[in-house]
C-alpha cells in the first residue's frame, strides 16, 4: 500500500487503525444489531473518541482537517465490516448528513452542532427523497411557508437512513414553488422532538438491518428562522453538491464489500473439498475469482483516481457518476459469485456471505440508482 | 526517567506468509508491513507509565529501511514523545540490533529499555537479551506485569511453568509479553499529530557499529503442510490413540 500514488503514510495509519477496529469491535458484535434493526450508539461514540467522525472537519471542532482521500479510506474500510448496515449508519452521519451542516452551516450553527457530530455523540440523517420523489430530486413536495419567526413544515420523508434514532435531520422543503426548477429548495435543520415532527414508520428492509431507516412526517412543524441550513431557495444546489462526495463514498463501501466477499470467498474454496480436491484446484472457480477481482481491482483506481481529481478541485462529475454506477453494479455481481461458490451454506443465516448478498443490493439503486448515473455520463459524452 | 522503546517493521500479522522461489527468504514485494505486535505491547507500557508520571519521556527508535519510518510514526501517533530511525538496509541480525540499541542507549541514558519479547518474523528472541549483556544491565524477559518503583522494576514473568517475579536494578532492559496489556488505537487527532514530532536519523556509522551480517541463510522452505485431524467418539478412544497411536501418554 505505501506504493500508492493517491495514499500517504497518514491514509495508512488511518486505515488500519479503522480495520482493528471493525474487527475486534464490529464483525464479533454485529449480529444482535441485525435483530434490534439499529446500530448501537456506544459504537458511534467510540468512533468519535478515535476521530473518525471527524476526518474532514476542522480542528476546532475536533476534525482532523484530512482530504476525501480518508473518508475513502473510512468507507472502503466500514464495507469490509461485513454489515452493510452498520457502515451505513456511520457513512450517511459522516458524509451524507453531515456534510450540508459543515459545507452551509453558518458559524453560530457549526458551533452549536459539530463538536457532538464529531463526539458522535449527536447523530445525523438527511431527508430529501419522499413517497412521490427519488431519483427526480426537484420534484419533492414537502413545502415549508413563512410564519411569524420563522417557517412551518408540512410533507413526509421516506427510507431516510438513521431516521429512527437521529438528533439532528437536515431536511429538504419546497419554500419557492414557483421558482425555477432548481431554485424552489432550502435545507432545514430539524431537532428530533421537535413540535410537528414525528416518525411515522420504521421501515422493514431486505438488508442493511443494523441500519435503522424510518418514514417521516412533518404537520405544521415549526423550526426558526436560525434553523434555515444554507441559502434560502438554494437546497437543491447544496444537495447536488454533496452528491458527489456521497457517491464516491458509496462507491469506496460497496468496493470494500465487494473485497472482503472476494477474501471470505478465497479462504472457503482453498478448504472445501469435492470431487478428490479443493474447490480452488477447480479452473472454473479460479478463473472466475481471478476476473472478479480484476474488475474490483479496477473500479478502485477509478474510485482512486476520481476521488483525487475531486480532491484537486476539478469537476469530476462524470466519472464519480461512473464509479457509483460501476461499483453498485460490481458488487452485486461479485456477491452472486461469491455465494455461488459457498454452495448451501451460502444460503443459510449465520454465513457472513448471505448477509453481504442481502446488503449490496441497495448499492446499485440508494444515492444514485445505476441508471440516473449513466445518464449523467451519457450527458457528458 | 526516560524509556526508550525499539520497535520492529514486520510483515502484517494478517499477511499469509509466503517463501521466495528461490528459497533465499521471504516474499516482502508489496506485502502489508506493521509494527510488531510484541512491540506495541513495549510501547502500550511505556506509555501508560509516562501516564502514571512514572516517565517522563517515551523514545521509540527502530533499526532497518528507510520506510521503518512508518512504524516509528505509528509509535508516535499512540503517543510516544520523539523517534530515532537507524537507517539501514541490510538484513539486521539481532547482534547486529542489540549494539546499534547500546549505542543508542549511551547517547540517551533511558532508565528503561521496553522490548517486545520476540518479533513474530523470525521469531527469534534474543535482542533484549543480548543488549542487556552488552550494556551490563539488569534483564527481565517475557513481562506479564511490571511494577515500577525508585531505583528497581518489579517483573513478573511468563514461563511454561507458572509465573515468575524477579526484581530488576534499575537501568533495566525488560522485555515484554503478550499479556501484558492491550495496546491503545491511535487516534485519528494523534496521527495528526504525530506528524510534527520529531524524528531524528542516525546510521550504524554514526553508532560506530559494523551492521554487516555474520550468519548466511542458506536455505527458506515452508513448513510441512498439516494433516487433517480426526474425529473420536469418545474419551476412552482418545487415551487409547494417545498412549498407543501417538505414545504420548
Ligand atoms: C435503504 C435505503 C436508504 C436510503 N436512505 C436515504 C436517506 O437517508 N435520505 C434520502 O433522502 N434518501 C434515502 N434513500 C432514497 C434513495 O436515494 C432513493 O431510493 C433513490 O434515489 C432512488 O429513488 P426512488 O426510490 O424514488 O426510485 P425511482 O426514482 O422511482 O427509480 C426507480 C427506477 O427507475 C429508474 N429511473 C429513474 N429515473 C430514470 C431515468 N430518468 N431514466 C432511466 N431510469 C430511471 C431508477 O434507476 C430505478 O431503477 C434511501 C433508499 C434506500 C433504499
Amino acid at each position: 500500500m505505501s506504493n500508492s500514488i493517491y495514499f500517504n503514510e497518514y491514509h495508512q495509519m488511518l486505515r488500519d487503525q479503522v480495520r482493528r477496529f471493525v474487527e475486534t469491535e464490529i464483525i464479533p458484535h454485529g449480529d444482535p444489531w441485525e435483530e434490534t434493526g439499529v446500530t448501537p450508539r456506544e459504537v458511534l461514540r467510540k468512533m468519535g473518541e478515535l476521530g473518525f467522525l471527524g476526518i474532514r472537519y476542522g480542528a476546532e471542532y475536533g476534525g482532523s482537517e484530512m482530504d476525501i482521500l480518508a473518508t475513502i479510506v473510512l468507507a472502503e474500510e466500514l464495507g469490509r465490516s461485513t454489515f452493510g448496515g452498520f457502515a451505513i449508519t456511520v457513512l450517511v452521519h459522516t458524509d451524507m448528513a453531515s456534510p450540508h451542516l459543515a459545507n452551509a452551516g453558518s458559524l453560530v450553527q457549526q458551533q452549536h452542532y459539530m463538536p457532538g457530530i464529531v463526539k458522535g455523540e449527536t447523530i445525523t440523517a438527511v431527508a430529501v427523497t419522499e413517497p412521490g420523489a427519488g431519483s427526480d430530486v426537484a420534484s419533492i413536495q414537502t413545502k415549508a411557508t413563512p410564519t411569524k419567526g420563522g417557517w412551518l413544515i408540512n410533507g413526509s420523508k421516506v427510507f431516510i437512513t438513521n431516521g429512527v434514532h437521529a438528533d439532528v435531520y437536515f431536511v429538504a422543503a419546497k419554500t419557492n414553488p414557483d421558482g425555477p426548477r432548481s431554485q424552489r429548495t432550502t435545507m432545514f435543520i430539524v431537532e428530533k422532538g421537535s413540535p410537528g415532527f414525528t416518525v411515522a414508520r420504521k421501515l422493514e428492509k431486505m438488508g442493511w438491518r443494523s441500519s435503522d431507516t424510518a418514514e417521516l412526517l412533518f404537520q405544521d412543524c415549526f423550526v426558526s428562522e436560525a434553523q434555515v441550513l444554507g441559502e434560502q431557495h438554494h437546497g437543491f444546489y447544496a444537495i447536488m453538491k454533496n452528491f458527489q462526495n456521497e457517491r464516491l463514498v458509496l462507491g469506496a463501501q460497496a468496493l470494500g464489500e465487494a473485497q472482503k466477499a472476494l477474501d471470505l470467498t478465497l479462504d472457503y474454496v482453498r478448504n472445501r473439498k469435492a470431487f478428490g480436491a479443493t474447490l480452488w484446484d477447480k479452473q472454473a472457480i479460479r478463473l472466475r475469482l481471478a476476473e472478479r477481482q480484476t474488475e474490483v481491482e479496477a473500479a478502485r483506481q477509478l474510485l482512486y483516481h476520481s476521488a483525487w481529481l475531486d480532491s484537486q478541485g476539478v469537476d469530476c462529475v462524470k466519472q464519480v457518476s461512473m464509479v457509483k454506477a460501476y461499483c453498485g453494479e460490481l458488487v452485486n455481481r461479485v456477491m452472486y459469485d461469491c455465494q455461488q461458490f459457498h454452495g448451501g451454506s451460502g444460503y443459510m443465516r449465520g454465513m457472513p456471505i448471505e448477509r453481504m448478498v442481502r446488503d449490496a443490493r441497495v448499492q446499485s439503486i440508494g444515492g444514485g440508482a445505476t441508471e440516473v448515473m449513466y445518464e449523467e455520463v451519457a450527458k457528458r459524452l | 526517567m526516560k524509556i526508550l522503546v525499539p520497535v520492529k517493521r514486520v510483515i502484517d500479522a494478517n499477511v499469509k506468509v509466503r517463501v521466495k522461489s528461490d528459497q533465499s527468504g521471504v516474499e516482502l514485494a508489496n506485502i502489508k508491513m506493521a509494527m510488531n505486535p510484541f512491540c506495541e505491547i513495549a510501547v502500550e507500557a511505556a506509555l501508560r507509565m509516562r501516564e502514571a508520571g512514572q516517565a517522563d519521556e517515551v523514545i521509540v527508535v527502530s533499526a532497518g529501511v528507510s520506510q521503518c519510518h512508518e512504524t516509528l510514526r505509528t509509535g508516535l501517533a499512540m503517543g510516544a514523545d520523539r523517534a530515532i530511525l537507524i537507517e539501514d538496509d541490510q538484513d539486521l541480525e539481532p547482534l547486529v540490533v542489540a549494539k546499534l540499541l547500546k549505542a543508542v542507549c549511551e547517547r540517551e541514558e533511558p532508565g528503561l529499555v521496553l522490548l517486545g519479547k520476540q518479533a513474530i518474523d523470525g521469531d527469534n528472541n534474543q535482542t533484549g537479551q543480548m543488549l542487556s549483556a552488552l550494556l551490563g544491565w539488569s534483564n527481565a524477559t517475557f513481562a506479564s506485569s511490571i511494577e515500577v518503583n525508585d531505583d528497581h522494576f518489579k517483573v513478573t514473568r511468563e514461563l511454561d511453568s507458572g509465573l515468575e517475579s524477579v526484581t530488576a536494578n534499575r537501568p533495566s532492559v525488560i522485555t515484554v509479553d503478550l499479556r501484558l496489556n492491550e495496546p491503545r488505537y491511535a487516534s485519528l487527532p494523534n496521527i495528526m499529530k504525530a506528524k510534527k514530532k520529531p524524528m531524528d536519523k542516525l546510521t550504524a556509522a554514526d553508532l560506530g557499529v559494523d551492521s554487516s551480517p555474520r550468519l548466511q541463510v542458506v536455505k527458506v522452505e515452508e513448513p510441512p503442510a498439516r494433516q487433517a485431524g480426526i474425529k473420536v467418539s469418545s474419551a476412552e478412544e482418545l487415551v487409547d490413540k494417545l498412549r498407543n497411536e501417538a505414545k504420548v501418554i
